[in-house]
């Protein structure tokens, strides 16, 4: 099993070069939908492990409310560029490969925006330039060239949204954490995307809160993300121990399985 | 010849590419275009019935727009802005009140973006920023969403407050300052007494727009 570092570098690599690792074309064949739920969302989360899209993350994730917003946006692209390279990838010549892709991108962050604008203007002027910013958040080139241009449509529009799933979820996360203890409520504003129904949904955790400015600063949100990472690195060790620990006297069997792999 | 058999299908695959891209924005733009147009009127108007109550005026306030010559008193430094943008109110075809977009250049982190609604009596009905780029939990009080800060200017004019009374309480005026931000409700405040001065100075050649 190849470590958070190997996953990271892997595909820093995929995106600027086309050199074809042991790894890319492992993940290239895999239509196991099981796995790609599971790499989008914990094994490859494009925010914990891939440390991809880190600006957006860091920026707008002062409120639930922004997180989901921006979250939800990422998503769309996300799936929609993935089926379009899919769609196209036989149709398109490695030299223009790369340019191909950032139109594509760039179109659909384009049309995301002015949607927004129309439906969402509240939150549209409040997430201001993140919006059109979503077009360098290199996850989004990162899976359409990693695996959406290899990739049937199928497999690829899944693939686009378990990422964009395990970004948004990275995203409410940190900015629930950065809503609590910077503000002391949880869901303010949540009217900017699901209408006044949903003005009762504000929860004021503490009253009388002094605003924590860390928490709604930059720098909190670094930190915030990196206990995030931590705890998850902790999880992942914890697992693999218990894991190990089970297997410890299946010597064996297990150095079959590595073989056969 | 390679190369340009190359080149050529290149460059048709990457045009097709542009064209279809290009085509998906031109669609949604025409979806989108009218509600967005309508979102941004929608903003404004909200904005302005929040510093101008409805009984002040009976026109379309949106597009009674005028342009007033660079003035130092509302921010245009004859620079790179040459006019002042302003909104008219009438009530039955005659002056009521005027809506002023003013910068105030002195802000902690630049020029700060406000409007001023002043009636005929040369009283500010209301304030608000329209936008900054103060420092979060410290400057940013000055937006509505954070303190009531910019309530302090409602109803407030040179006959009910002297002049020399237009200031943040450190300077020996009448406004409260915020602890540990001076700069900016400083900025803030003289950027109304200037807006308020300019109608002063100006008000027949305003009322008769």
């Amino acid at each position: 099993m190849s470590t958070t570092a190997d996953n990271a570098t892997n595909v820093a690599i995929d995106t600027t070069t086309d050199s074809t690792t042991d790894k890319e074309t492992t993940e290239a064949s895999q239509r196991n939908y099981a796995e790609i739920v599971y790499n989008g969302i914990w094994k490859n989360n494009p925010a914990l492990v891939q440390l991809l899209g880190l600006c957006p993350l860091l920026a707008v994730t002062s409120t639930v409310v922004n997180a989901i917003g921006l979250g939800l946006a990422t998503l769309v692209v996300l799936v929609g560029s993935n089926i379009a390279v899919s769609l196209i990838r036989n149709y398109v010549t490695d030299a223009v490969r790369l340019p191909a892709f950032v139109m594509i991108i760039a179109s659909f962050v384009t049309s995301i925006e002015l949607v927004m604008q129309a439906y969402t203007y509240e939150l549209y002027q409040i997430l201001g330039i993140f919006i059109p910013l979503i077009v360098t958040n290199c996850a989004i080139l990162g899976r359409a060239d990693a695996y959406a241009a290899r990739n049937p449509v199928l497999p690829s529009a899944l693939d686009g949204l378990m990422m964009g799933l395990g970004f948004m979820a990275v995203l409410v996360i940190l900015g629930a954490m950065r809503e609590l203890i910077g503000q002391g409520t949880l869901f303010t504003d949540m009217s900017l995307l699901f209408g006044d129904m949903a003005i009762g949904w504000k929860l004021v955790i503490f009253s009388n809160y002094p605003d924590v400015l860390f928490a709604i600063l930059p720098p909190g949100a670094f930190i915030g993300l990196g206990l995030l990472i931590a705890a998850k690195n902790y999880w992942d060790a914890k697992a693999k121990t218990r894991f190990d620990k089970l297997h410890e006297n299946d010597e064996k069997v297990s150095r079959r399985v590595r073989v056969t792999d | 010849m390679e190369i340009l058999t190359s080149i050529r299908k290149n460059s048709l695959g990457l045009g097709i590419f542009a064209v279809v891209t290009a085509g998906l924005i031109a669609i949604t733009h025409q979806v989108t275009k009218l509600n967005i147009a309508n979102n941004i009127v929608k903003a404004q108007l909200a904005a302005f019935t929040e510093i101008l109550p409805a009984h002040y005026f009976d026109n379309d306030l949106y597009n009674s727009k005028i342009e007033l010559a660079a003035n130092p008193l509302l921010g245009a430094d004859n620079g790179s802005k040459k006019t002042s943008i302003a909104y008219v109110g009438r009530l039955q075809g005659k002056f009521s009140a005027i809506i002023f977009e003013t910068i105030a250049p002195s802000g902690y982190s630049g020029k700060i973006s406000l409007l001023v609604a002043v009636n005929k009596a040369g009283v500010v009905t209301g304030s608000r920023i329209i936008s900054h780029k103060e420092t979060p939990g410290l400057g940013d009080k000055i937006d509505i969403k954070k303190s009531n800060w910019m309530r302090s200017f409602d109803d407030k004019s040179f006959t009910t407050l002297a002049f020399d009374k237009w200031l943040v309480k450190k300077d020996g005026g009448e406004f409260d300052q915020f602890t540990g931000a001076t700069i900016t409700p400083r900025a803030i405040v003289k950027a109304v007494r200037d807006t308020l001065t300019y109608f002063k100075d100006n008000k027949t050649a305003l009322i008769n727009q």
